[in-house]
């Protein structure tokens, strides 16, 4: 075991698989600077920066695919996947399905996500959900360095596309680049325990679609992804002082969803508090209660999510993004029912 | 006509200086996230907007600063949304890349390239609603490889829109050198759109305002687009805090020493390759400091050169667009 930050984690796996399968190529906007590490490692015909062209550099991550290489496509942030949309949505989540399974599409698509740092609301979004309602996409959000890592090798080695989110406030070289600039005058909320963690002296896969149980809870459960699972263990803790045992379910992959673990966390608690740092509506937290109702758990539902365009002035944006006391004040609502 | 020195020169100094007030509060952390500067980039802007009148309408970039200031949209406005406040120019919703003034026809976005499509409606809205009226869209040679602008190149031409399409060409996309990802030159390119292409020094205002003339003319006159590709210089790098210009030696040193340990890694690429690859980073950083210290190439300084005959006249310029923007600082931190 070594202790390694968050992004770092990110790119120590990456390399370790590259190292292992000259397949794996990176490219996408900036990569040489941004993977300086890697650009040098392993030189730039396998780590490529691209034009800002991200229909076509996106579009070409699956045909490379297809052809046999296993690209991990970057794109510098997942709001900017909006440029290349039809690449995800007609082509690279429908191949597996249209050639009645025979052609299959390994690339993963890298991109940073999520707020809370002021860049306003084209630049922080999370939009896992909204990609993950697209049949045949695989979408991954760890919430610190270890799974980060593990998940990474996953989504190399998985014969599908996969959506690789890696939250801003997690991935420090990030938020400097975006959010601090070098600067000491801004401070941001950013979780400790998801920026830097041990991690495995080699890289291991941790499985798509499992679920972590951070925390065990018998009156509520408390469901995230990202950042917010930091939060709601954050808010566990202030709970508990109020007598409410609340577990905590990071769900690791918003798809595949880990379904059986939260079930059985749900029936045991009777309570969902799903907390959401994508848009509350069709998406992710109301696909959760339809999962638990579906399956025939009783139970009283709540969400902490982001209901608006994420506003750019801090303070705003504070109100918008979940939060920890929003966390606690939900839950204890439902508490009341 | 000529153009008017003395008011360009003033409308590129409020644009600087303006920028520059935006630094220092971007540093004491009073405004947040990224900050795109605008410098480097005012003859381009007053060259241009100088020739704007009512009914013309503007689609920015993620610099969009300038433009607006030349276009004469309130400064403590514009200071109010950078700081996040709720009186700001878009109620402190938008910040610096979602810069939205409807009486000016104004809007930006911080998705590159999409200058162009946003500006060719506003031109469609023109040729039904505003004749002689026209739209300019700002844009980076980063963006000249996105797809959406080219498309509305030739939805411009298919439909003979009243655009200005303006490239400011500083030879960058973010941290990749733009020769080195992008395909042919950018002239044929919108050349063969069947656009006329106009090329000018973009530091220098007089050339670019002659240009940008012929532009808007033909916009006006039902000509179609044109395509001005305007080059200039990105002294303050991608944005505030590149870490290319970093000064502490710690940013330094968390940037070199992953490198460095990288370049022994057993398995990958051959030591030809690695120190190629090294190269390449050496040369990135070495540019962006020589562009951020070399003065032959800023717009500014280029002017006072031509006019330092007049030195009392560009003093009391200097002077009072000093006041005009500490007042506006003032009033927008009040």
């Amino acid at each position: 075991m070594k202790t390694m930050g968050f992004a770092d984690a990110i790119d120590d796996a990456l390399a370790q698989a590259m190292a292992n399968d000259s397949r794996i190529v990176v490219f996408g906007e900036d990569v040489h600077a941004l993977r300086a590490n890697l650009f040098v490692r392993f030189g730039e015909q396998r780590v490529r920066p691209a034009p800002i062209s991200e229909a076509a550099f996106v579009g070409a991550a699956v045909g490379a695919a297809m052809a046999g290489l296993r690209p991990v496509v970057e794109v510098m942030m997942v709001d900017f996947i909006g440029v290349a949309v039809d690449a995800l949505l007609n082509h690279a989540a429908k191949l597996e399905a249209f050639s009645g399974g025979k052609w299959r599409v390994p690339m993963v698509v890298r991109a940073p996500c999520g707020g809370g740092y002021g860049d306003g609301g084209q630049h922080e979004q999370s939009l896992w959900g909204w990609l993950a309602h697209i049949p045949g996409l695989t979408v991954v959000v760890p919430s610190n360095p270890a799974d980060a890592g593990g998940l990474m090798l996953s989504a190399i080695e998985n014969e599908g596309p996969v959506v690789y989110l890696e939250h801003k406030l997690l991935a420090s070289n990030m938020l400097d680049f975006l959010g601090s600039g070098g600067r000491k005058t801004v401070q941001y909320d950013v979780p400790a325990e998801g920026t830097c963690g041990p991690v495995p002296d080699k890289w291991t896969s941790v499985p798509l679609g499992k679920a972590a149980t951070l925390r065990e809870g018998k009156d509520i459960t408390l469901v995230s992804v990202a950042v917010d699972v930091h939060r709601c263990v954050e808010a566990a803790a202030a709970l508990q002082k109020k007598g409410v045992s609340a577990g905590v379910l990071d769900l690791r992959t918003v798809s595949p969803l880990d379904k059986e673990a939260l079930c059985r966390a749900v029936s045991r608690s009777g309570r969902l508090l799903v907390v959401d740092e994508d848009y509350r509506d069709f998406g992710l937290s109301g696909e959760l209660a339809a999962v638990v109702l579906e399956a025939g758990i009783p139970l009283r539902y709540g969400r902490v999510c982001t209901e608006e365009t994420i506003p750019y002035c801090r303070e705003f944006e504070d109100q918008v993004l979940p939060s920890t006391k929003r966390i606690v004040d939900t839950a204890l609502k439902l508490m009341e029912q | 006509m000529r153009p008017d020195i003395w008011s360009l020169y003033r409308q590129m100094l409020r644009s600087r200086r303006f920028e520059e007030a935006v630094i220092d509060l971007w540093e004491e952390g009073k405004i947040s996230g990224e900050m795109h500067m605008g410098i480097g980039e005012e003859a381009i802007a007053a060259g241009v907007v100088d020739h704007l009148e009512d009914g013309d309408a503007m689609a920015l970039d993620h610099r969009g600063t300038p433009p607006l200031v030349v276009r004469g949209v309130d400064l403590v406005l514009l200071l109010k949304e950078f700081l996040g406040s709720r009186d700001g120019l878009c109620g402190g919703m938008g910040g610096h890349m979602h810069l939205f003034s409807p009486e000016h026809l104004s809007a930006s976005s911080g998705i590159v390239g999409s200058a162009g499509p946003v500006a060719a409606g506003f031109a469609l809205a023109a040729q039904h609603l505003r004749p002689g009226n026209l739209a300019v869209a700002f844009f980076g040679d980063g963006a000249m490889n996105q797809g959406m602008l080219l498309e509305s190149f030739n939805l411009a031409v298919a439909w003979k829109l009243p655009v200005l399409f303006v490239c400011k060409d500083n030879e960058w996309a973010i941290t990749t050198r733009s020769k080195h990802v992008t395909g042919g030159n950018l002239l044929d390119r919108a050349q063969g759109f069947g656009m006329t292409a106009l090329e000018v020094n973009g530091t220098d205002v007089e050339a670019v305002w002659e240009a940008a003339k012929q532009g808007v003319e033909r916009a006006r006159n039902n000509g179609g687009p044109t395509f001005l590709l305007a080059h200039c210089i990105r002294p303050e790098g991608h944005f505030l805090g590149y870490p290319l210009l970093r000064k502490s030696l710690e940013s330094m040193k968390e940037m070199v020493g992953p490198i460095l340990r990288s370049l022994p890694a057993r398995k990958g690429a051959s030591l030809g390759e690695r120190i190629a690859s090294l190269g390449t980073i050496a040369s990135l950083i070495g540019r962006t400091v020589t562009e951020k210290y070399s003065k032959r190439r800023d717009p500014i300084y280029r002017v006072r050169q031509g006019l330092k005959g007049e030195k009392s006249r560009l003093d009391e310029i200097e002077k009072e667009v000093a006041k005009e923007i500490q007042q506006a600082v003032d009033i927008a931190l009040s």
